[in-house]
Parts: C-alpha cells; sequence; structure tokens
C-alpha cells in the first residue's frame, strides 16, 4: 500500500475535530492492525475508489464521541443513540472529503461512498477489500478513537 | 443582512442540519426549513416561498448539484441565492458547482465565520 495514502487522513482527521469540535486531539503511532475487531463504541465506515480501491473507518470510545457531539451542538449529549450515529457518519464523511482534496494535490482522485455507521462493544469493522490495515490511534483530554486506512495491494 | 428570510438547508445528515441551524439562530436567522436530500428540498421549494438555499452535495435520492440545476431552471428559483456547503470540494467539484451557478461554496469543516463571511457576500 501506497504510504502517502494515509497520511491525509491523520491530517483530516486533526483538522475536522479542531473545527468542528474545538478539540486537541494527539495522533500516535500507526500500527497494523490483524482483526476485524473495533477499538471503540461507534464506528464510521466509507468506501473510497480511484486510483485505489479502499475504505477508511473511524472507530470512537463513548465518552469521546459523547463530548466531541456536545462540543459540536453545544448541549450536552449523555448517551449513544441516532443522533451519535448520525454525527459519527458526518464526521467521517468531512474526513473523508478533506483528507481527498489534500491527495489530489499529490494526483490521486476518489470518490467517497455514503458513510455507514456501526455501533456496539467490540463490533466488527469489516474492510471492502484485502489489504493492510493502517490503524493510527488518536488521544483527546476527553477519550481515544481510531482511525483504520485500508487499500488494496 | 435582511435576517428575516426564510432560508431552507438541506442535508442528509441531522448532525449538519443541526449545527446550520444553530449557526443561523446565532446569526439572527429565525425562519429556517429543513429536508434530508434534493427531493425533498424540492417539494418544499414548490410548497412554499424560500430566500435562500443551503445545500449539501452527496445526498441520495436527489444531490445537491442536481438540486441547484433544477432550481436553476425553475422560473420561481432561478436567482435565488444557492450556497452549496460540503465536503466535495475536489476541483471537477467546485467547476460543475460553478457552471450550474452556485452563488457561493462552503467547504466541510467550516466555522462559523465562514459561514456568516458567505451569507454576508451573497445577501448583500
Amino acid at each position: 500500500m501506497d504510504v502517502r495514502l494515509v497520511n491525509p487522513f491523520i491530517n483530516a482527521t486533526i483538522n475536522v475535530l479542531e473545527t468542528m469540535a474545538f478539540m486537541t486531539v494527539d495522533a500516535g503511532k500507526p500500527y497494523l492492525k490483524s482483526d476485524n475487531v473495533a477499538v471503540g463504541d461507534v464506528s464510521g465506515v466509507l468506501g473510497l475508489t480511484g486510483v485505489a480501491n479502499g475504505t477508511i473507518s473511524v472507530t470512537f470510545e463513548e465518552k469521546c464521541i459523547l463530548k466531541i457531539v456536545s462540543n459540536m451542538f453545544g448541549e450536552t449529549m449523555s448517551e449513544l443513540n441516532n443522533e451519535i450515529a448520525d454525527a459519527v457518519g458526518e464526521l467521517t464523511n468531512m474526513i473523508s472529503g478533506q483528507a481527498r482534496r489534500e491527495l489530489e494535490e499529490i494526483g490521486k482522485v476518489f470518490k467517497a461512498a455514503i458513510p455507514s455507521v456501526i455501533t456496539g462493544r467490540k463490533h466488527s469493522i469489516i474492510h471492502y477489500t484485502e489489504g493492510p490495515k493502517i490503524a493510527i490511534p488518536f488521544n483527546t483530554a476527553d477519550g481515544d478513537f481510531t482511525i483504520e486506512v485500508c487499500f488494496e495491494r | 443582512m435582511d435576517t428575516s428570510i426564510k432560508i431552507l438547508i438541506v442535508d442528509d445528515f441531522a448532525t449538519m442540519r443541526r449545527i446550520l441551524k444553530n449557526i443561523l439562530k446565532q446569526l439572527g436567522f429565525k425562519n429556517l426549513v429543513e429536508a434530508d436530500d434534493g427531493t425533498s428540498a424540492w417539494e418544499v421549494l414548490e410548497g412554499q416561498s424560500i430566500d435562500l438555499i443551503i445545500s449539501d452535495w452527496n445526498m441520495p435520492k436527489m444531490t445537491g448539484l442536481e438540486l441547484l440545476k433544477k432550481v436553476r431552471a425553475s422560473d420561481a428559483y432561478k436567482g435565488t441565492p444557492f450556497l452549496m456547503v460540503t465536503a466535495e470540494a475536489q476541483k471537477q467539484n467546485v467547476i460543475e458547482a460553478v457552471q450550474a451557478g452556485v452563488s457561493n461554496y462552503v467547504v466541510k469543516p467550516f466555522t462559523a465565520e465562514a459561514i456568516s463571511d458567505k451569507l454576508e457576500k451573497i445577501l448583500k
């Protein structure tokens, strides 16, 4: 997998969370993920087609996404519900959009599908293509989340 | 800005409609209507008079671009301001939106100031 495909998603994640949720996020060290089990409680998954086919996912711990959406709405959100799921879908959409703009600058044009959202502890994230799953953990003052980027070999 | 105008917000994500409504209310706009895709938006436009359309691009049933083209082809709304608020901002998207007659373009993620600035330009 072309590693240049990964950095734009890291940059986009930081920018989207800072702009829409006013939160400072720190990216941890990327690692190769070997299973399909989500490391959080709610995930957005989105398919990409273009110079390569792949998927990205964004998985949030409950505490973290409640704080993010509370900041986005300007009111306290206290439980995982349809509003939170909808917000995860839109966050995934925005991260994809911003990353695709950066990728376009290096000549890599992608189209995105409409994201789907999965909730529940230890849910599975199925990437649509066979390829290495690069996971990038992020830390915030209010919990953690992880993005996964998977493109065909 | 005339804050008495009626604004139609179109986005398939309730989250984004809520964020935009919050921003518009903070700017003083109170007359706000929502639709969750282009088809629903067109039904709203046929049923009542709208002064400004704020629309997402990537939506099921009818996209924001398709809605924009339909609006510009209609006698009633061909001159109505149309603000595209979207994550789709690759060069080809912007070109297509401009060719279709978009009034202005805001890229997600955005700040409240970005929305305010674009509205000032559109509504002056």
